[in-house]
């Protein structure tokens, strides 16, 4: 069974997010980048699975060479080679059509990604590669398993739910919590991970269809008002009558 | 042109938040001097679509096929590109929840459409562009998107737009129909098993959560936390910690690794309020953090707090909200 896994590259969970030139990007300056917590999900239980059944797990990230460490942290955890598509990820249909046209020359059995990235929230890419590739995208997805060679058992998150759906290969899944536990690279994972293929491929000409074009923050908070814990009853008066959300 | 907004159901009503989307369409048609047409599918009665019209909607095309109760995103992709074709709409309208989030990511790839997801304002319509703004890095900030095809999507972040009811007169509900075939049901689920949601409160939905964390010590104190929710008709959450002891269930658990919520008003209860969880509960309009250590850093992002025993203090809350007139 051949897994691809996509990857991105997103500032640790406790980054401060900082904006640069006029608020118009990103500052990178002292930012921890993380391999998006999501993917580790998908990433470990692609893994998981190739140890069971045999096959192989591919990496991908869309991404330019500053990205390259947290590949090899995906390849030190246990993932057999990787690609780099050389590019910076304008938007998400802009990286799912890098992602269907590497995946188009390799016939991939199942391609797993993370529900969203924490940076920019999107959760469209894991779909948008199902739509590119004409395959069903099972999204988001908590389980996974396989019943036989050629049919897999996802059970995924409804609002208020869940649901049991049996899908044949090639698909597309997105993952969340309790898919897998995410793994910590071993020093052996570490030292094999150097020597594993990570090929460098240049984009397809596809177009971004949206341009960010401006970065804001959220308004400071007002400050905390104190009530005894005495009186704690007093702040459910103050819920009604001052915040007025009861 | 005109603008198309998907309608959700749940439990044969509409959703709050289709409602809200419903609201916004209207106001981004009025902006573009056009009207809103609304698509449903899904488990919702044809009675309930037809209050509509309070939001400014018109016209419902329902498509009340029985195996479109159950989400399955080709056929729901379908149904909506037929309707975007039939109203010639330039403008799609999803609430950003993961119906609408994954049927817009398709329906964008197979109308060739801009697509913005988690969307908090209407957009800026100047000089024919088309601007919105969205959050992004997990609620630590918005980035304004320029949407640049011809046909723009928007999903809109939930509980951030409120339900008009300007609108006059009952919406009418056309029968449509995209010709569905069996093939496009191939991804019918087999099994579809619902919460128990006696207290009726789904948590994306929910206007008051009541949350608990590692400082309840035990699964067996969690009637605290019920109770306060039940009064307060409140849904429950709780953090990470918690659902990987399997105190609650995983589908509680909010923040960076679980659901986002942004309810009026966000209860916390024993959490530390660790940067991962603020991040999924950061946009709450209200929040509320009782704490036994007054260093707790949730009180940083707290508008109310008490510094107290959770086993002391959440009776003592429970107490006045039975007294709330409701
Ligand atoms: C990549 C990553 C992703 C993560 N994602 C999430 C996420 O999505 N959601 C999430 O919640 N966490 C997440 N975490 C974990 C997060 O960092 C914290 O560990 C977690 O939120 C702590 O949960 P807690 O506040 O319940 O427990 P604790 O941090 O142990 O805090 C318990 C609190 O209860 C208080 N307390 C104790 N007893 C009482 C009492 N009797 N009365 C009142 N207060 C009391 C204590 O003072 C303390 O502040 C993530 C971590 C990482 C690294």
């Amino acid at each position: 069974m051949k897994i691809l896994v996509c990857i991105s590259n997103v500032p640790d969970t406790t980054s401060k997010i900082n904006f640069a030139a006029d608020n118009k990007e990103f500052d990178k300056n002292g930012v921890q980048f993380v391999i998006n917590p999501w993917d580790e999900y998908a990433l470990t239980r692609a893994i998981e699975l190739k140890e069971a059944k045999g096959g192989s797990v591919t990496v991908i990230n869309v991404g330019e060479a500053d990205t390259e460490p947290n590949i090899r942290k995906a390849l030190a955890i246990g993932a057999d080679d990787a690609i780099r598509v050389n590019a910076h990820p304008k938007d998400a249909f802009f990286v799912a059509q890098q992602i269907a046209a590497v995946a188009k020359e390799n016939n991939y059995d199942i391609i797993l990604m993370g529900k969203e990235s924490i940076d920019y929230n999107g959760s469209q890419v894991h779909n948008m590669v199902g739509e590119l590739l004409s395959i069903p995208s099972v999204v988001p997805a908590f389980k996974l398993d396989m019943v036989d060679d050629t049919t897999a058992r996802l059970e995924r998150e409804i609002e208020g739910g869940k649901e049991v759906v049996e899908v044949k290969l090639p698909f597309v899944a997105s993952a969340q919590q309790p898919m897998s536990e995410p793994r910590i690279p071993n020093m052996r994972g570490i030292m094999t991970a150097r020597t594993k293929p990570l090929q460098v491929v240049e984009p397809t000409g596809a177009e971004a269809k949206s341009a960010y074009v401006n970065y804001s923050k959220p308004e400071k908070k007002g400050g905390v008002k104190m009530i005894d814990a005495e009186n704690a009853g007093e702040l459910i008066t103050l819920l009604r009558n001052e915040a007025k959300v009861l | 042109m005109s603008v198309l907004v998907f309608v959700e159901g749940l439990n044969g009503e509409i959703k709050k938040s289709s409602l809200e989307a419903a609201s916004y369409g209207n106001q981004v048609a009025k902006a573009l001097g056009t009207s809103a047409t609304a698509v449903a599918i899904g488990d919702v009665k044809e009675e309930a679509l037809t209050q509509l019209g309070a939001q400014g909607i018109s016209k419902v095309l329902f498509d009340g096929e029985q195996r479109l109760k159950q989400f399955v995103a080709d056929a729901y992709v379908k149904v909506i590109a037929a309707a975007v074709q039939k109203e010639d709409a330039k403008v799609v309208v999803f609430s950003n929840s993961n119906i609408g989030a994954s049927v817009g990511a398709k329906l964008a790839v197979r109308l060739n459409a801009s697509l913005a997801t988690n969307v908090t304002t209407l957009p800026k319509t100047e000089g024919a562009g088309f601007t919105v703004t969205r959050g992004v890095f997990s609620g630590k900030a918005f980035a304004d998107v320029a949407l640049t095809s011809d046909i723009k999507i928007v999903a809109i972040k939930k509980n951030s737009f409120d339900i008009s009811s300007e609108g006059t007169g009952a919406a009418t509900v056309e029968s449509f129909s995209a010709g569905l075939t069996d093939a496009d049901f191939a991804l019918l689920p087999k099994e579809t098993v619902m919460q128990d949601t006696s207290g009726g409160v789904l948590l994306q939905e929910a206007e008051v959560v009541v949350s608990g964390g590692r400082g309840l010590k035990g699964p067996e104190n969690w009637h605290l936390i019920e109770d306060l929710a039940k009064e307060l008709g409140a849904a429950t959450a709780c953090s990470k910690p918690v659902s990987d002891m399997d105190w609650r269930p995983h589908h509680e658990h909010v923040g960076q690794t679980g659901t986002t919520i942004s309810p009026n008003l966000y209860i916390a209860v024993g959490i530390s309020g660790a940067i991962q969880h603020l991040a999924g509960v950061n946009s709450s309009k209200v929040i509320v953090v009782i704490n036994k250590d007054s260093e707790a850093p949730f009180f940083k992002a707290a508008d109310y707090g008490i510094v107290g025993d959770a086993f002391e203090v959440v009776p003592k809350l429970i107490e006045a909200a039975k007294a709330l007139d409701k």
